[in-house]
């Protein structure tokens, strides 16, 4: 770090801009270890401890097939019907996760905040990633079903990375307003129980979009994780599932509002983080 | 030679007060009542900037605060609670904005306002050496190398695969102050730190932040210990209600700290007043035993007081200096009759250089104020006194050396001397009287 020593840092009001995106490099492996530091606590002191990660989602796909593929008897788009549940479940879960994980984040490591300096977009982002942790794990199980059911996905599957792109802005988004808004006002670590749940089932989680009556399409695309759902359908189911474009395009446009506005926000409500918190 | 490498200017940093509201944080309820209340004249946004409520108040927790300080000082800052040392703090290392004013600070800055934030109990002492490196900003691969080091100094080669949750508070602290001890900053700003753990380890710590200073880095501290202060720091900032007038000498800022008023310390004292005077007094100064001037001496340190005077019209001249403490006691007057009875040796015209010596283990920690003087034989008679010529400060350092207190940790500022004197001791080799007495029929 020799090199720091020449580089002068002024420090004025409303001038954290200029050093900022050059912190946030210099403390990149901060990243790492947040979300390390919370992949191990996590688990710690539980009997089974990773496998967590795997019963929560299972059990969620394993009633909304019985409830919505066997008794509601809602088309699956040509896929099995455990398979069509999960490939939605897996942007959903890593959604919703990150959500909490990010609206959480910034009150629990209030003692860092409140004591040490580092760009403060590190602690939601390492919340993320964490819950992109789990996301990974949980394809354990549908490559489980998938050889199960015997089922082959297309060349589409590689177009894969960009809903998980998608999902990635989308999670961030909602997670920075999220979390520097329950900085100030605690209220939202109550209202977050309420999109999770809500969320779940105005998403096409338990059912495929193409249920939904074509004039309302795109004002169901509204929902942001509509269009990240029917990517994530589109590009591991194949065959008959299709992406209704003009709602995917909005989804995008969407998440891509929420990620810009979301950073904007922290970073504006950042400077005062230390003070509030 | 000023190489300022932090600079301060007009540093303010204002917090409006609620006063209804307990909690820090605002209920969103609140700010919807507030905003419905107002809903007649303006809109509210509950995302914006908040309109000030009458219920609130601006306090400025630092306001106007300048100085400047060199590479390699170690400055203390000290203040009463509530004074703005951590606001001061918190600014210097970037965990909160200033309101106004600008701060420049060349090199890498590494804070440490708490040991062990953090830390994670759940953790390893082996994973929290590197969550809290990265933490306090050091890379993996400098932590990789500094790994054996830090687990040597924290002294916890046994426990480090247990969890720190498990730890007692020593050990925690302990390895805390190591990860952060092994930092490399150029600039290292530390709050209070050293007011935990064991006084064996504090000493330790100080060393190692004494060594930090030596290898010319600067270092700020805050601390409500002026023994630490005065053992650590040679420079220091006096805050009061937000406001300071600078960086002066540490004994002047920490006589302005325990007695509200300026101490003003001075070693070395030049005067050109001599008006008709048989013999006169020029100059005066402090020594340390390396021959440096200084207004600061450990207690275990002995003072070296050097005075130059003229002998102008043939007078013998006792030279002599009168110690008060700032408890107005006269804590020792002393003459150099010991060597010349009645000054008659130094008749001859001239100029003189008189030195004196107060041993180590003598003085009490506390300030002191000299008086020095020319006399005659005739105790009514003065050729020359200057009051108040020449204000120090005795420190303790609380450390192994200082041999008149021994171990004992409390102050003790209630007496004016404390010497360390010859002692000994025999055992057995007499009976006791009384023991004699009841054997006798």
């Amino acid at each position: 770090m020799s090199h720091s020593s020449q580089t002068e840092l002024v420090i004025e009001a409303g001038r954290t801009e200029r050093q900022y995106w050059q912190d946030l490099w210099r403390y990149r492996e901060l990243f790492y270890f947040l979300a390390w530091r919370d992949i191990l606590v996590r688990y710690k002191q539980t009997a089974i401890g990773i496998a967590w990660a795997l019963i929560r989602p299972f059990l969620t796909m394993v009633v909304f097939t019985v409830v919505f593929g066997k008794l509601a008897k809602l088309p699956s788009d040509g896929a099995p019907y455990p398979i069509l549940v999960f490939a939605a479940m897996l942007p959903w879960q890593f959604f919703a996760s990150a959500l909490s994980e990010c609206s959480n984040s910034l009150v629990s490591n209030a003692n860092l905040i409140s004591k040490v300096y580092f760009p403060r977009l590190i602690i939601p982002t390492s919340g993320v990633i964490v819950s992109f942790v789990d996301f990974m794990v949980s394809w354990i199980i549908l490559l489980g079903l998938m050889a199960w059911y015997n089922f082959i996905p297309g060349w589409r599957i590689i177009t894969l990375p960009f809903f998980i792109v998608i999902a990635f802005t989308a999670a961030m988004g909602g997670g920075l307003w999220l979390a520097s808004l329950n900085v100030k006002y605690r209220d939202f670590r109550y209202i977050l129980p309420f999109i999770v749940q809500f969320g779940l089932y105005i998403s096409p989680v338990g059912f495929s979009s193409s249920i939904v009556p074509e004039q309302w399409r795109l004002v169901y695309s509204l929902n942001p994780m509509v269009g990240v759902i029917d990517g994530f359908r589109w590009a591991i189911l194949g065959g008959e599932s299709v992406l209704y474009l003009p709602g995917f395009i909005l989804s995008a446009g969407l998440v891509s509002l929420l990620f810009v506005s979301g950073v904007w926000y922290f970073r504006k409500m950042e400077r005062t983080f230390a003070d509030v918190i | 030679m000023s190489d300022p490498v932090i600079q301060v200017e007009n540093l303010g940093k204002k917090y409006i007060i609620g006063h209804q509201q307990q909690e820090r944080y605002t209920a969103l309820r609140d700010a919807i009542a507030k905003g419905i209340k107002s809903a007649g004249s303006k809109i509210l946004s509950l995302i914006g900037d908040q309109k000030e409520q009458t219920t609130r108040e601006e306090f400025w927790a630092i306001e106007d605060v300048s100085f400047e300080v060199n590479r390699g000082d170690r400055v203390g800052i000290i203040g009463r609670n509530g004074a703005g040392k951590s606001t001061l703090l918190k600014i210097l290392s970037r965990i909160t904005e200033p309101t106004k004013g600008r701060v420049s600070i060349k090199g890498r800055v590494a804070s440490l306002l708490e040991v062990g934030t953090g830390f994670h109990g759940e953790l390893s002492g082996r994973e929290n050496i590197y969550l809290n490196g990265a933490i306090l900003g050091m890379s993996k691969a400098e932590i990789k190398r500094k790994f054996d080091e830090i687990v040597a100094f924290a002294e916890i080669e046994k426990f480090l695969d247990t969890p720190v949750k498990r730890y007692s508070s020593g050990m925690y602290v302990r390895l805390a102050f190591a990860v952060a001890a092994h930092l490399d900053p150029d600039i290292l700003v530390v709050d209070e730190v050293l007011a935990v753990g064991d006084a064996a380890f504090q000493n330790k710590c100080l060393g190692k932040m004494e060594e930090v200073g030596k290898q010319g880095r600067t270092v700020i501290l805050v601390s409500h210990s002026m023994a630490s202060i005065q053992a650590l720091a040679n420079r220091a900032l006096f805050l009061e209600k937000g406001r300071t007038e600078g960086i002066s000498l540490v004994t002047e800022a920490v006589h302005k700290y325990l007695y509200g008023g300026a101490f003003g310390s001075a070693a070395h004292f030049i005067t050109q007043d001599n008006s008709n005077k048989d013999a006169y007094i020029v100059e005066a100064k402090l020594l340390n035993e390396r021959g440096e001037i200084t207004d600061r001496f450990a207690v275990y340190d002995p003072i070296f007081i050097e005075i130059t005077w003229i002998n102008k019209n043939w007078v013998p001249v006792i030279v002599g200096f009168q110690l008060d403490n700032l408890r107005g006691v006269i804590v020792m007057t002393a003459y150099d009759t010991p060597i010349d009875w009645d000054g008659k040796a130094k008749k001859s015209e001239g100029k003189y250089v008189s030195n004196a010596k107060i041993p180590a283990n003598l003085l009490n920690a506390n300030e002191y104020i000299m008086h020095i003087s020319l006399d005659s034989a005739n105790p009514r008679f003065a050729y020359d006194t200057h009051y108040d010529a020449i204000r120090f400060t005795v420190y303790d350092p609380m450390n192994e050396k200082c041999i008149a207190r021994g171990d004992f940790k409390d102050p003790y500022d209630y007496m004016a001397l404390f010497p360390a004197l010859e002692w000994s001791w025999n055992k057995g080799l007499s009976e006791p009287e009384d023991n004699k007495f009841v054997s006798t029929p």
